[in-house]
């Protein structure tokens, strides 16, 4: 589904990422790991098409097609959804228009008709009761005085609606107690199944208990340093990365 | 200086020539008219040399000779982009300064809503306290060559314990058939002691040469009377347009005057608020949306003269092009304001790199237990949030044009007729959609 190759990208001349290789196949659920500044949110954003860092190198291919030809609002209609690590308040807009602004774009672009405030309201009701979300927070301004887990039970209840077939959530756990972050489990798992895949940016190992992922990556200085399974990730929690070091260790970069 | 003694002349000899009409007003009317012309003929036109006029310049108007605009005809077809089915209520229209019966939509013309020329014929005694008196006291140049020169114009009367719920609509219209005409559109709005109604004026054009609206609106609004403000300026983007709104409050009156501006090469509102008694409120609502060369120049200055009175300001700007906004905003405290409210804020949101605005918030505070605060920010599209819009599916213009429409939205929502505040809704979209149409 998704094949990067050799990915550099670059903000403001400074390089972060180095040589990213990872590949990502359809029902699979990737977890991608690493210390502060080696380079994660930005291989979230530029998966999602953020201009504010530029790919000097390397490809990547989406569903055959090469994905960084495709403008953001381009990926998100083929199906890619990043949940963001800081959710963006947008006063003035209120979440309901903003949701169905969203989903309508998406369904235009497979040349499905537009849903009305009615049946999207019906959709929205349905999905909001299963994440336990509360009603008012759809007629509230976009991410405005939510609290971080409202903001993230956000993310969440939007990749519910858009019914992403490539989901990426950079950091979606940082911060939450264990009630949303059962919810944000709960939501992803829904979401499982042979046609879609997931890729969970995550510092903590917690976040893997209850998302149980089929590949986990370390990355360290821009390039995936180790790839294993979900074992790699309990070594981590153990060990830091510390015992990884610096250098990258390109025989590893590929998943096996 | 000769040029500027050329540029009054054009002034002083209209002025001159009504003498004969002049003589079948009331003597106080008359009195009032020749001090407005005195004024202006001592200080004649601001230059940028004044400190409240440093961001704008108006010698492209004092270099241009203004005729008195007349004649000139109107259809209801041609003043549909400025009214409002959806909105019942008494209508005056005034076309290039001359009150229209035919375009107008009056039950009784002598009751409650007229216009200055037959209240001044019938009952000149309910307009002698106000009518004028206001505005002279000013030191403003234009609107005293308004008090000199005005000739028809609107009253509105709001009887005492009187709670009208339709609003009246004033619009004046220039018609600029032929090059550099001017009116001197006049309003007095006299609300009675615990009334309660809604007054929107519209000031507009339909011709493209050419042509200057200089108004001036006197509000006095009587112990614990309520009355909702709005002035829809959408002259032609050739018109120059200046303005005084002039607002005298009494104990527990609470009044709120939008001024929304989106028309105009060169425009200056100027809004002057006196809160005379305790207790008083008044909000000031503003939002300008400009492109191209427009310039937009608001300033208001609220008087806090006694203890307990409130004031909420809050303008808004959206430039794009080449525009220009200015704000100047003053809030004076007297000593005897004790526990005065006063708030004010100006956001502008720049949509182009060669869009300007200037920006200065003043306050004289003369009293110690007052709670007062000011701040103002200029701003772009925020880039993050476009990104987090297009990442759900908005394309791009789309998430610009929402931005846009959020950053307005608050002062959009605060017009409480509906029909108004769609109206300048799609007037915002159809601005940007028409500036990135334009852009290569």
């Amino acid at each position: 589904m998704l094949e990067i190759k050799n990915l550099h990208a670059s903000v403001e001349d400074k390089q972060i990422l180095k040589g990213i290789n990872l590949s990502v196949s359809s029902g699979e659920v990737h977890a991608v790991m690493g210390p502060n500044g080696s380079g994660k949110s930005t291989l979230a954003q530029v998966i999602a098409g953020r201009d504010t860092f530029e790919v000097t190198a390397g490809s990547v291919t989406y569903l055959g097609k090469d994905l960084l030809e495709l403008a953001p609002e381009e990926r998100a209609c083929e199906g890619i959804f990043l949940a963001f690590q800081y959710p963006v308040e947008i006063p003035g807009v209120s979440n309901l228009y903003f949701l169905r602004a969203a989903v309508n774009a998406a369904r235009k672009h497979r040349g499905e008709d537009e849903l009305d405030a009615i049946d999207f309201m019906a959709t929205a009701k349905k999905k909001m009761a299963s994440l336990g979300m509360d009603n008012q927070m759809v007629s509230r301004a976009v991410n405005v005085g939510f609290s971080g887990g409202e903001k993230k039970r956000n993310e969440i209840f939007q990749m519910a609606l858009l019914e992403p077939k490539l989901a990426i959530l950079d950091e979606t756990d940082s911060g939450l107690d264990i009630d949303a972050l059962k919810t944000v489990a709960d939501g992803v798992n829904a979401l499982r199944g042979p046609e879609r895949a997931i890729v969970v940016v995550t510092h903590y190992q917690r976040l893997l208990n209850y998302i149980v992922p089929d590949f986990v990556h370390v990355l360290a200085d821009g390039k995936v340093v180790r790839s294993g399974d979900k074992s790699l990730a309990l070594e981590l929690e153990d060990k830091g990365y510390g015992w990884l070091g610096n250098g990258a260790r390109p025989e590893l970069a590929v998943r096996a | 200086m000769p040029a500027v003694t050329e540029e009054l002349s054009t002034y002083l000899d209209i002025f001159g020539s009504r003498a004969e009409r002049r003589r079948a007003e009331p003597d106080w009317l008359v009195e009032r008219r020749n001090r407005g012309m005195q004024q202006f003929a001592e200080q004649g036109f601001p230059t940028t040399k004044h400190e409240e006029y440093r961001y704008t310049n108006l010698a492209p108007i004092a270099k241009t000779p203004f005729r008195i605009a007349d004649g000139g005809t109107v259809t209801l077809d041609d003043l549909a982009p400025f009214l409002y089915n959806g909105i019942k209520g008494d209508r005056l229209v005034f076309v290039n300064g001359q009150f229209s019966r035919p375009l107008s939509n009056v039950a009784d013309l002598k009751a409650s809503v007229t216009t200055t020329g037959l209240l001044l014929a019938d009952n000149p005694a309910v307009i002698a306290p106000h009518l004028a008196r206001y505005s002279t006291e000013r030191n403003n140049p234009l609107a005293a060559l308004n008090s000199a020169l005005f000739s028809d114009g609107a009253v509105v009367r709001i009887p005492e314990h009187t709670a009208w719920d339709a609003p009246v609509h004033l619009v004046f219209v220039s018609t600029a058939d032929a090059p550099d005409t001017v009116t001197h559109p006049r309003v007095l709005v006299i609300a009675g002691r615990d009334s309660e109604a809604s007054v929107i004026e519209t000031h507009c054009g339909i011709g493209d040469t050419p042509y200057w609206t200089n108004a001036v609106t006197e509000i006095v609004a009587a112990d614990n009377a309520r009355l909702d403000h709005y002035r829809l300026q959408q002259e032609t983007l050739s018109a120059f347009h200046t303005s005084l709104v002039e607002i005298h409050q009494g104990r527990d009156a609470n009044v709120t005057t939008h001024s929304v501006s989106f028309g105009g090469a060169l425009v200056r509102n100027d809004v002057e608020v006196v809160l005379e008694d305790e207790n008083s409120e008044c909000t000031m609502n503003g939002l300008y949306a400009i492109n191209g060369r427009q310039h937009v120049d608001n300033r208001t200055c609220v008087d806090h003269t006694m203890p307990h009175c409130t004031s909420h300001q809050l303008y808004k700007g959206v430039l794009d092009g080449y525009a220009r906004g200015v704000f100047g905003g003053k809030i004076i405290v007297r000593p005897d304001a004790q526990k005065t409210d006063a708030f004010q804020s100006n956001k502008n949101l720049l949509l182009s790199e060669n869009a300007d605005v200037n920006t200065k918030p003043q306050l004289e505070i003369d009293a110690n237990d007052v709670k007062c605060s000011h701040g103002a920010t200029i701003g772009q599209i925020d880039d993050e949030a476009a990104f987090y819009l297009r990442s759900r599916g908005l394309g791009e213009s789309e998430a610009r044009s929402l931005l846009t429409y959020a950053f307005a939205a608050d002062l959009l929502e605060r017009m409480k007729f509906a029909p108004v505040c769609d109206r300048f809704e799609s007037l915002l979209m159809a601005k940007l959609v028409q500036q990135r149409a334009s852009k290569p």
